[in-house]
């Protein structure tokens, strides 16, 4: 297929259908196709994470995936409804100061609350700057970043 | 440009079929972390994609005589989360540790880093100096190629227009083996190399009887460095050995470029360096 084809997969647990090009970014489908625009474009190479999603559950950057590939897919973006209590935590901690990063570093922080909440274990700073390596803040408010890591991981445990 | 035409094939059988007319230029798609920056920058126009994404038959890593083998859409992630691959690749799993962050660990896969050839590519060192075989699989049948035949250019490789990579295979540890990896990057995560990497060998009554090392972005593609073989088999690991061998590999084997992430001269002094410092701690039994 060259023409656009029509896409269906389900975004933050709403079954969607929209008409688009095989190659088009998974981040201009949510932008521009389905107005979700929550997901921001930073470096649009795969470098800064601003642009993370949960794709079937994997945390990925949706300027490097292309619509062909997530046919069928569960996408879920920062405007999921069940992202309150990383949000909450980023709220508490002044966790966000531009904004550009900080969806990215939210849906990261919800990959590493999943990945550490069962574990029976503190990570240590090593391991948490680890899980958000892939996700840059340009205003460099990072240990308010790690901060809403923790409480957000806290709050998170049985 | 014309929009590429796009194949999204369900089956390995279907991708088989899309493959056997393809135009020579046709690209192959898999985790999309190198190709999809290509394509939105223009770097990359392709007229024909086939996106092997979806195909399950090309997932997943299962022993094979006391080896490994991968299909080829093995991701860097499947690789961290598989004891197995543990066991059998230590410094293979090592090597996708240091392959992005998460996000692009999710993604990129073994057969693509081999596919697209990018000298950067930091699995490639490791299969290098592993041993690892290629697996390509066209409607016709397929045959395996040791990854140092597969590679041969800047972002070239031997697939034929036809042909895909299946799996990719590293054989049993030979006793005794030790191995290193080192990745050197502008910083400790998320960073494209300047210089990997990877080295397996063995010693017996204080003497080296085997040794495989390969670098990675110090030439056009990831290279076997045979110089250190040429220097150190037979030898006993002694300091002066081990710096002319790092020396000597550094010189004759390496053919770096001056980039945006790097100078050749540096990139021949780092690669030195590294290698006199992982043969010693090789040597040393770490």
């Amino acid at each position: 297929m060259s023409e656009p084809f029509e896409l269906e997969l389900t975004v933050n647990g709403t079954p969607r259908t929209v008409r688009v090009a095989p190659l088009r970014r998974l981040l201009d489908v949510l932008r521009e196709d389905l107005a979700l625009t929550g997901t921001k474009e930073g470096c649009g190479e795969g470098e800064c994470g601003a642009c993370s999603v949960f794709v079937d559950g994997e945390l990925v950057n949706s300027c490097l995936v292309a619509a062909c590939q997530v046919e069928g897919c569960d996408v879920r973006t920062v405007e999921a409804p069940d992202l309150g209590n990383v949000q909450a935590a980023f709220l508490e901690e002044g966790g966000a100061q531009c904004g550009i990063c900080t969806p990215g570093m939210v849906l990261a922080v919800q990959a590493f609350v999943d990945e550490w909440a069962a574990r029976g274990r503190e990570p240590d700073d090593v391991e948490l700057r680890a899980a958000l390596a892939g996700n840059l803040c340009r205003c460099t408010g990072y240990e308010k970043i790690l901060a809403s890591a923790r409480t957000a991981l806290r709050r998170a445990r049985p | 440009m014309s929009a590429p035409r796009v194949t999204v094939p369900r089956s390995l059988d279907e991708a088989l079929a899309a493959l056997a007319g393809a135009a020579p230029e046709t690209l192959l798609l898999a985790g999309g972390t190198d190709l999809m920056v290509e394509f939105e920058s223009g770097r990359t126009a392709p007229r024909d994609v086939v996106s092997l994404w979806r195909l399950d038959e090309l997932r997943g890593v299962r022993d094979e005589g006391g080896g490994l083998r991968m299909g080829a859409l093995t991701t860097c992630a499947d690789l961290l989360g598989s004891d197995l691959a543990r066991a059998r690749a230590d410094v293979l799993v090592d090597a996708a540790a240091e392959v992005g962050a998460v996000q692009i660990q999710n993604r990129a896969t073994v057969g693509g880093n081999l596919g697209t050839a990018s000298p950067a590519a930091d699995l490639n060192p490791v299969l290098l100096a592993l041993g690892a075989t290629v697996r390509l699989r066209s409607a016709s049948g397929s045959r395996d190629l040791p990854v140092e035949e597969f590679l041969t250019g800047y972002r070239a490789t031997a697939r034929r227009p036809d042909e895909l990579i299946e799996s990719i295979a590293i054989p049993a540890r030979p006793a005794g083996e030790r191995r290193r990896f080192r990745k050197v990057g502008t910083r400790r995560a998320q960073s494209i190399s300047k210089v990997v990497v990877a080295l397996a060998a063995t010693l017996a009554d204080g003497r080296f009887t085997a040794v495989r090392a390969a670098a990675g972005s110090v030439a056009p593609t990831a290279v076997l460095l045979p110089s250190l073989a040429a220097e150190l088999v037979g030898q006993p690991p002694d300091e002066a050995r081990l710096d002319a061998a790092a020396r000597r590999a550094a010189r004759d084997d390496a053919a770096p470029i001056d980039d945006v992430r790097s100078t050749a001269a540096y990139r021949r002094l780092v690669l030195q360096r590294v290698l006199r410092t992982e043969l010693g701690a090789l040597a040393a039994g770490a």
